[in-house]
C-alpha cells in the first residue's frame, strides 16, 4: 500500500540561524498512527506546521512533502488551500484559542465543511450538529448555537477533532490534542480520536511529550531530538528494545504509574539549543554512552531492521549486549531517611487541616455587583501531615487543590474550621508570630519561569527570603544552598533567564529552603518540565527530604508523579475528600470509584499494558463547584452509581458520604456509600508472569 | 435522564434570564443617565447664569435703552441679573422640562436656533467621521500584516506626523493651500468656505454641498485616520498570533479571507466602541473644523454664544453635549455586546 504522506529530509530554518527542523523523513499509511515524541524545542510541532504550509513566510523550508505523490512545499496558495482541511486536517493543542470567539461552535464547523463541499448553509449547518453528535457532545443541536467559551476545555476538544474530520480527511495531524486537557477528559478525547480514525480511515500523525498517550495510540514511533529524528520503529520495538540512548533515557525517567520503586533515572543537562548546536551528535553532551567518535560527525539515521532507524553510533553494541537503561544509566542513589524507621503515631504533626471551608461569593453584573451564588471551592477537608511525610493532594482543575494551598499559605483565620501548622492554630495568631511561622512554611511554585524575578541575580533571590528575616551575611549562605539543589556557586551572579526550566525550579526551590522550613508547599513543582529534567527534579525533593527531614504538601494533577514522591495521597473532587491513605493502598485497592476512574485513565508507558487494559471513563465534565450535586457530588459522573439500584441510588442522592476508614486497612478511607476495593492498574510484574 | 434534565436547564435559563436581567440592566443604566444629564445642565446653567452678563449687550447702545426697557427685555428672555439666579434657574429648568431651552439673547428660540445647527453639525460631520474609521481600520490592520516591512513603517510615520499637528493648524493649512490652488487655476476648483452656495438650486446645489465638504472632511478623517490606525494595528497583532486564525488557515481557508474573517473580525471589537462613542458625538459639533470652514454647526454655535453672553444657548449646548456623550457611553456598550459573544453573558 502506498503511503498517504511521504516526508523526505525536510529542513526548516528561521531568521536568524535557527534550525529548527535539520532532516526529517517519515512516510505514513492508510489507517496506522504515526507517533513523534520529543522534548519542547525538539523541532516536532514546526514540522507538523511545514507540512500543512502554516509557518511564517520568513521560514525557510527545504525537503519534500508529497501527499498522495503530490508535492505539497512550494505550491500555491490556490492548490494548497484545497488540500487543507480537506486531505489533511489539524488539531491543535489549545482548544480555547485555536477557535474564533466571536462565531459559534456550529458556525465554524458548518465553514469548515462549506470551504470544500458545495453545499447550503442549512444543510453545512445539519452536518456540523451531526459532527458534533459523533464526537459525543450532548444535545448537539442546542449546543452548535453555542460559542466557544461556553464550551469546557474538553467538549472544545471533542469540536476541534469533528472539525478536523469534517471533510473526511486522509490524514489527521493531532498536535499535543490532550495536554492541555486533564487525565479523565484525556481518555475521554482519546477514545473519541480513536472513533474518528474508525469512521474516516485516516492516518493520524500524533505529536506529543507524552510517552503514555503515544504507547496506547501509535503503531509507529518516531522521536525527535534537536530538530532530528534519532529513532524510529514500531511502537514495542522502541518501548520494549529501544537502541539510542536518548530514548532508553527517556523510558527510565517517566515517573510510572504502576508503582516500580526506586529512584528515577534523570537524563543529565539540557537539551540544546537550536542556535548553537554541538558540533557531532547533539545528544553527545548528555549521554552516558559517549566516547570520542560521538562530538567529531553527527550520526546517520541507519536503517538497523525492518522499519527500524537509529542515529546512535553505538546502537549495534547496544543491541548485541542487550543493554538496558539501567545498564546505560547511572541509577542516582537516595540516601534513606532516618525518620520514616519511627511508625507514624510517634512522629510529630507537622500540619493539621480540620474541616476548612473556603467558599466564594459569585458575583454578577459589570456596573451593579450583586451576588448570586457560592462557589464551594473547598468544602470541609481535613488531612494531616506528619515529620517527614509527603502528601499529595490530587484532582482534577477545579478540584480545589490551589485554594487549599493559598488558605495554608496565608495564615489567616479560615472562614471555618482549623488549620494548625507546627501546633500553632492560624487563628490565635497576631503578626509577629505568624511572621515567625512563616519561616517554617515555605512554598515552591509550578511555574519555575514566572516564580523568579527576572531582573534579580540568582544569589539575591535566594537570598531575598533571609534578608527579609534580619539575617546579614548571606552570601556564605546562598553558596550553600545553590550547591545543595545542585547548582554552582558562580550561578548566584547570573540572571534567571540564562538557566533551563529544570535550573529554575531548582533556584526556587533552594529560595524555599532558605530559612531551613520544616513544611514545604510543592504547587505542581515539575508538571511545567520536561519529563527528562522532570526526573532530576522529583529525585532532588526525594533527596532534600530524606536529608533534611522535611514534610511536603505537594499538589499535583500526575498521580504518577505522586506515586513515586509521596508517602499518603488525598484525592479530591469539587472541594471534598473522594479518598484518602497511603499511596500503596489507594493506588493498589482504590476503593472511590472517582480514584478508580482517575487512575483508569493514566495512560502507561507500556504498549502491551495500553492494548490489554479495560478503562473506567467517565462520562460529562466536572460540574460547576457554585452548584454542586445533592449528596455525593460525584453520582453525576459516576460509573457505581449507574450500575445501583434505584433503592441503593437513593441514598446517593440524599446523603453526602464522609470519609470513612475501609474495615481492613490501617491508612485508608473512602467517602463513598458502597466503597469497594478494585484493582485497575495491572500491576508490571503480573504482566511478565503470564 | 439526569444529564438531559442537566445540560438542558444549562442552556436554556441563562437566556431567558439573561433577557430580563438585561432589560432591566438597560432600565436602570438609562434612568442613572438621565440623574447624570441633568446634574450636568444644571451645573452649567448655573455658571454660566452667574458669570454671564447679557445686560452688556443692550447697556452700550447708541442711543442709549432706558433700563425700564432693558429690565423688561431681559425678564422676557428670562435672562435679568436682578432676578435671584435661583428663581431664573427654576424658570429655565421648569421650562427645560416641557422640552423649551428659553430664548437667545436677542429673542429668537433656542429649540430652533439649535435644530438648525444639529443639521448643520451632522451634515458637516457624519462623513467625515465614518470615514475616518473605515480607512483608519483598513489601514491599521494591514499594516499590522505587514509588520515591520516598508508599508507598515509609512503609515505609522504618518500617522504620528498627523497625530503631532493640531487641528486648527491643519484646517487652517488646507484651506490656504486651496486658496492658492484656485488662484492660481483661475476658479473656484474646491470651495473653501460656507456650507453651500444659496444661488444654486436642485442638483447643482447638492454637487456644490460636496464640493464644499471636501476640506472640512478631510482635515476631519485624517486625525481620526491615524488614531483609528494604531488602535486597530495593536489589535490586529495581538489576534493575529493567535491559534483561532492558524486554525481558520488549516480549515482551508485563504490566508486573505482567515484573515479578514477570523482575525479582522475579532480585533474589531475594541475600535468599534471607540467609533460607536465618536459617532454619538458627532451632534456636538467640532468648533475648529466649522470656526475655520465657516460652518454654522453647534461647535462654533458654543464659541459665539461665550462671546455674546448667551446663557440659555450655553445651557442648551452643555446639557445636549451631556446627553450625546453618555447616549454615546451607553451605544458603545451596546455595541460591544452585540459585537463580543463573551461579553454578553456576564
Amino acid at each position: 500500500m502506498s503511503p498517504i504522506l511521504e516526508v523526505n529530509d525536510l529542513t526548516v530554518t528561521f531568521p536568524g540561524g535557527i534550525q529548527a527542523v535539520r532532516g526529517v523523513s517519515y512516510q505514513v499509511s492508510r489507517g496506522e498512527v504515526l507517533g513523534i515524541v520529543g522534548e519542547s524545542g525538539s523541532g516536532k510541532s514546526v514540522t507538523s506546521l511545514a507540512v500543512m504550509g502554516l509557518l511564517p513566510k520568513n521560514a525557510v523550508i527545504s525537503g519534500s512533502v508529497r501527499l498522495h505523490g503530490r508535492e505539497l512545499l512550494g505550491m500555491d496558495e490556490d492548490e494548497l488551500v484545497r488540500v487543507r482541511g480537506k486531505a489533511i486536517s489539524m488539531i491543535f493543542q489549545d482548544p480555547l484559542s485555536a477557535f474564533t470567539p466571536v462565531y459559534t461552535i456550529g458556525d465554524q464547523l458548518a465553514e469548515a465543511v462549506r470551504i470544500h463541499q458545495k453545499v447550503g448553509k442549512d444543510k453545512a449547518f445539519k452536518r456540523a450538529i451531526e459532527l458534533l453528535d459523533l464526537v459525543g457532545i450532548p444535545h448537539p443541536t442546542v449546543r452548535a448555537k453555542a460559542f466557544p467559551h461556553e464550551f469546557s476545555g474538553g467538549m472544545r476538544q471533542r469540536a476541534m477533532i469533528a472539525m478536523a474530520i469534517a471533510n473526511d480527511p486522509d490524514l489527521l495531524i493531532c498536535d499535543e490534542p490532550t495536554t492541555a486537557l486533564d487525565v479523565t477528559i484525556q481518555a475521554q478525547i482519546l477514545d473519541v480520536l480513536k472513533t474518528a480514525q474508525r469512521e474516516t480511515g485516516a492516518g493520524i500523525v500524533m505529536i506529543t511529550h507524552d510517552l503514555g498517550v503515544i504507547a496506547g495510540m501509535a503503531d509507529r514511533v518516531l522521536v525527535m531530538y534537536a530538530g532530528r529524528p534519532v529513532e524510529e520503529g514500531r511502537v514495542d520495538d522502541i518501548y520494549y528494545r529501544p537502541r539510542m540512548p536518548y530514548t532508553m533515557g527517556l523510558l527510565a525517567s517517566i515517573p510510572r504509574v504502576d508503582g516500580a520503586e526506586g529512584p528515577l533515572v534523570p537524563i543529565e543537562g539540557a537539551p540544546p539549543s537550536p542556535k548553537n548546536l554541538p558540533p557531532g551528535c547533539p545528544f553527545a553532551p548528555r549521554c552516558p554512552m559517549r566516547i570520542d567518535a560521538c562530538e567529531q560527525e553527527e550520526p546517520p539515521l541507519v536503517t538497523i531492521g525492518d522499519g527500524r532507524h537509529v542515529a546512535c553510533i553505538r546502537s549495534r553494541e547496544i543491541e548485541h549486549k542487550n543493554l538496558s537503561s539501567t545498564d546505560v544509566y547511572p541509577v542516582p542513589v537516595i540516601p534513606p531517611s532516618d525518620i520514616q524507621r519511627v511508625p507514624r503515631e510517634q512522629r510529630a504533626k507537622v500540619l493539621e487541616l480540620d474541616n476548612l471551608v473556603r467558599h466564594y461569593p459569585l458575583m454578577k453584573g459589570a456596573v451593579f455587583k450583586r451576588r448570586v451564588g457560592t462557589v464551594h471551592a473547598v468544602d470541609g477537608i481535613s488531612f494531616d501531615i506528619v515529620e517527614g511525610e509527603t502528601l499529595a493532594l490530587v484532582g482534577e482543575s477545579g478540584c480545589g487543590k490551589t485554594t487549599t494551598l493559598q488558605q495554608i499559605m496565608q495564615l489567616e483565620p479560615p472562614q471555618d474550621g482549623r488549620i494548625v501548622v507546627l501546633g500553632k492554630d492560624s487563628a490565635k495568631l497576631d503578626k509577629a508570630s505568624r511572621k515567625a511561622l512563616r519561616r517554617d512554611l515555605q512554598i515552591v511554585f509550578q511555574d519555575p519561569m514566572a516564580a523568579l524575578d527576572p531582573r534579580m541575580p540568582v544569589g539575591d533571590i535566594v537570598a531575598e527570603p533571609l534578608r527579609a528575616h534580619g539575617q546579614k551575611n548571606v552570601s556564605a549562605k546562598v553558596v550553600e544552598l545553590l550547591e545543595l539543589v545542585g547548582l554552582a556557586a558562580e550561578h548566584a551572579e547570573r540572571y534567571p533567564q540564562h538557566f533551563s526550566g529544570g535550573q529554575r525550579q531548582r533556584i526556587g526551590i533552594a529560595r524555599a529552603l532558605a530559612l531551613e522550613p520544616k513544611v514545604l508547599v510543592l504547587d505542581e513543582p515539575v508538571s511545567a518540565l520536561d519529563v527528562s529534567i522532570q526526573a532530576g527534579v522529583i529525585n532532588l525533593l526525594e533527596e532534600l527530604k530524606n536529608r533534611l527531614g522535611l514534610s511536603y504538601l505537594f499538589v499535583a494533577h500526575d498521580l504518577a508523579v505522586v506515586r513515586h514522591l509521596a508517602d499518603r495521597v488525598a484525592v479530591m473532587y469539587l472541594g471534598r475528600i473522594a479518598e484518602i491513605g497511603t499511596v500503596e493502598n489507594v493506588y493498589d485497592r482504590p476503593a472511590h470509584p472517582y480514584t478508580q476512574a482517575l487512575l483508569s485513565a493514566i495512560p502507561l508507558p507500556d504498549p502491551e499494558m495500553e492494548r490489554t487494559r479495560k478503562r473506567i471513563i467517565l462520562e460529562g465534565d466536572l460540574p460547576s463547584p457554585a452548584d454542586p450535586p445533592s449528596g455525593c457530588r460525584f453520582r453525576t459522573r459516576c460509573p457505581k452509581f449507574a450500575r445501583l439500584s434505584e433503592h441503593e441510588r437513593r441514598r446517593c442522592v440524599e446523603e453526602e458520604p464522609v470519609v470513612i476508614k475501609l474495615a481492613n486497612a490501617v491508612d485508608h478511607g473512602a467517602a463513598c456509600h458502597y466503597a469497594e476495593e478494585i484493582e485497575v492498574i495491572p500491576a508490571s510484574d503480573d504482566l511478565e508472569e503470564k | 435522564m439526569l444529564g438531559v434534565a442537566f445540560v438542558k436547564g444549562v442552556n436554556r435559563s441563562p437566556v431567558q434570564c439573561d433577557r430580563r436581567v438585561m432589560g432591566k440592566y438597560l432600565l436602570r443604566r438609562l434612568a442613572m443617565n438621565a440623574v447624570l444629564v441633568a446634574i450636568a445642565a444644571s451645573l452649567a446653567y448655573m455658571l454660566a447664569a452667574t458669570t454671564m452678563n447679557p445686560r452688556a449687550s443692550y447697556e452700550g447702545r447708541q442711543p442709549p435703552v432706558p433700563e425700564a426697557v432693558i429690565d423688561a427685555t431681559l425678564d422676557a428672555y428670562n435672562l435679568n441679573d436682578k432676578t435671584p439666579v435661583f428663581e431664573r434657574y427654576v424658570t429655565w429648568a421648569s421650562g427645560v422640562v416641557t422640552g423649551d431651552f428659553g430664548k437667545t439673547w436677542n429673542g429668537a428660540s433656542v429649540n430652533d436656533e439649535m435644530g438648525r445647527r444639529i443639521g448643520v453639525s451632522l451634515r458637516l460631520l457624519l462623513i467625515g467621521t465614518i470615514l475616518g474609521f473605515a480607512i483608519g481600520v483598513i489601514l491599521g490592520a494591514y499594516s499590522a500584516v505587514k509588520q515591520y516591512k516598508i508599508q507598515d513603517r509609512i503609515i505609522g510615520v504618518s500617522s504620528f506626523v498627523v497625530m503631532a499637528v493640531p487641528v486648527f493648524v491643519l484646517a487652517t493649512l488646507l484651506a490656504i493651500a486651496t486658496y492658492n490652488l484656485n488662484r492660481g487655476l483661475g476658479f473656484t476648483l474646491i470651495e473653501y468656505t460656507g456650507e453651500y452656495n444659496p444661488r444654486l438650486s436642485g442638483w447643482d446645489q447638492f454637487l456644490n454641498r460636496l464640493n464644499h465638504l471636501i476640506l472640512p472632511t478631510i482635515s476631519l478623517s485624517v486625525g481620526s485616520i491615524a488614531f483609528y490606525s494604531r488602535i486597530q494595528r495593536n489589535m490586529m497583532l495581538d489576534v493575529l498570533g493567535q491559534d483561532f486564525v492558524r486554525t481558520a488557515m488549516a480549515k482551508g481557508l485563504r490566508r486573505r479571507t482567515a484573515l479578514f474573517k477570523h482575525a479582522l473580525r475579532t480585533a474589531l471589537i475594541p475600535s468599534a466602541t471607540y467609533f460607536a462613542f465618536a459617532l454619538g458625538t458627532v451632534f456636538v459639533g467640532a468648533i475648529f473644523t466649522e470656526k475655520i470652514f465657516a460652518w454654522h454647526g453647534m461647535g462654533a454655535w458654543l464659541v459665539d454664544a461665550i462671546n455674546q453672553n448667551d446663557v440659555n444657548s450655553v445651557a442648551a449646548v452643555s446639557l445636549f453635549t451631556a446627553a450625546c456623550i453618555l447616549l454615546a457611553a451607553f451605544m458603545s456598550d451596546l455595541l460591544v455586546a452585540a459585537l463580543d459573544p463573551r461579553v454578553r453573558v456576564s
